[in-house]
């Protein structure tokens, strides 16, 4: 059986049940998922408020490329790798 | 960015305060209709009578949430047994309160699922004692429970709430454990917890009955291995193997105080379930202090904190920033001492004497299970 195979093309949002939370105790923003606690910091937050089930990695890329004047390719790569990670962990759901 | 739980509390751990928990166990209730020879109830249940009210665990639910807990699993017994369910957990989802529910599926109906969907509950945990009707009701002394258990997890997910399936493993379906996988992802689960039993609670009356084979648990680690590797992205797979034949303890709980606490059905706040079972120390409910006073000022919370406490053996050793010299509960009931090194620990002078006892146990021909309340 193969996991979900997740490009640039693909389209993701948050699976039920993960929820970004601001954790005012401890001064930060925190990724909730069953038995999951994860400290994100602003770039990750700006990613997984970008994963709106609608765009494209690809287009989430390269609107952040644009609104941080950053080298697409780069962040491309990063966006990728952070998705990547939440889909092994079971944290997304695949729209397309 | 940081990982798990644990790894998060770690980094809070250098402040001499205790840091904040991250999780509470709220153990809703005693009663429960199964009967599972491993139970991790203490022996000695508590009646109905002396549950705590609606609002009493409300109210500790608002200061989990202002101490700083992320995670609240709602536990038992059978939690579903408690008629006020949906209202504990509304309440809790509007202190901001990642809610999970810990479920044998035996009380849930397919409005009540519903209805627990509607109050915004973040996920299920169901157990399963075994993979087919016989086996698994056998186990849990239940019939009908395999049945209901199917059911529940198709109504869970029918309400779109996220299911891991928990199974505790031990000698009579250690075989099985390829199985309960493929179950778990047929069940549309995204998570297995497969948990190696322990022997706390009513488990130590069946110990032969349930103790495991080296051979037994050196499978199960490579069945798990395996089927990661093949459920990659479809199912995550969190195993926890049998501390009797690996080298070093588990880390209770993360540590003492460290990450989590439990309040049981009457409102006692413990450091971890089977804590009641050290002498000398006494706990506080939430009745008489505040849960944030019991977590970092009282007696019990701070006996097994830092380590001045620890053995010689355990201070002078680098993995006590890892596991913190193991369980105390396991370390009372095997070393007869809550303060000795963890005996599971290869650097305990009964470790040898521990391996030769499980090796016996293990292989004892299979014996009846004593059943709690039966
Ligand atoms: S002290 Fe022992 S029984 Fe208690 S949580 Fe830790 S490991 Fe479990
Ligand atoms: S000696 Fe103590 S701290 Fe060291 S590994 Fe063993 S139990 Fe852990």
């Amino acid at each position: 059986m193969d996991g979900p195979v997740i490009s640039g093309a693909s389209v993701v949002k948050l699976a039920r049940g993960v929820r970004l939370r601001e954790d005012a105790v401890r001064g930060q923003t925190v990724l909730l998922a069953p038995e999951r606690a994860m400290a994100v910091d602003d770039i990750a937050v700006a990613i997984v408020e970008a994963l709106d089930g609608e765009r494209t990695l690809d287009q989430i890329a390269a609107d952040f490329a644009e609104k941080f004047d950053a080298p697409a390719p780069q962040i491309a790569e990063d966006v990728m790798a952070f998705v990547r990670e939440l889909s092994i962990r079971r944290m997304l759901e695949i729209v397309e | 960015m940081s990982d798990t739980i644990t790894l998060t509390a770690d980094a809070m751990g250098k402040t001499p305060r205790a840091p904040p928990p991250m999780a509470m166990l709220a153990e809703l209730t005693h009663r429960c209709p199964l009967a599972c020879p491993y139970c991790s109830n203490p022996i000695a249940l508590t009646r109905a009578n002396e549950e705590l009210s609606t609002e009493a665990w409300i109210g500790v639910f608002e200061q989990a949430a202002d101490l700083g807990v992320l995670h609240l699993h709602l536990s038992g017994g059978e939690p579903a047994a408690r008629r006020d369910l949906v209202d504990l957990t509304r309440a809790a989802v509007s202190f901001g309160l990642y809610t999970n529910l810990i479920t044998s599926g035996v009380g849930l109906t397919e409005a009540r699922i519903a209805s627990l969907a509607d109050a915004g509950l973040d996920h299920i945990q169901l157990s399963i004692q075994g993979i087919s009707p016989e086996s698994a009701d056998r186990i849990s002394g239940y019939a009908g429970g395999y049945e209901r258990k199917m059911a529940v997890a198709g109504w869970a997910a029918d309400a779109g709430i996220p299911l891991t399936i928990n199974a505790v493993c031990h000698k009579q379906n250690m075989g099985e454990i390829d199985a309960m996988i493929d179950l778990a992802v047929r069940l549309k689960a995204r998570r297995i917890e497969i948990a190696t039993v322990q022997f706390h609670g009513w488990a130590e009356r069946n110990k032969a009955a349930l103790m495991p084979t080296r051979e037994q648990v050196e499978r199960a680690t490579r069945t798990v291995a395996k089927a990661r590797e093949n459920y990659q992205g479809i199912l995550v797979i969190d195993y926890v193997p049998a501390d009797y034949y690996s080298k070093y303890p588990k880390a209770c709980m993360g540590g003492w105080g460290r990450v989590g606490l439990n309040v049981t059905p009457s409102g006692r706040v413990l450091p971890c379930h089977a804590a009641e079972t050290i002498p000398g120390l006494s706990f506080e409910t939430i009745r008489e202090s505040s849960l944030a006073r019991i977590w970092y000022d009282s007696d019990a919370f701070n006996a097994y904190r830092g380590d001045d406490w620890m053995p010689d053996l355990c201070r002078s050793c680098e993995r006590k920033a890892v596991d913190f010299g193991g369980c105390r509960c396991q370390a009372l009931a095997l070393a007869g001492d809550a303060n000795a090194t963890d005996p599971v620990c290869i650097r305990s002078p009964l470790r040898e004497h521990l391996t030769r006892e499980a090796d016996a146990l293990a292989a004892t021909p299979s014996v009846d299970f004593v059943y709690r309340g039966r």
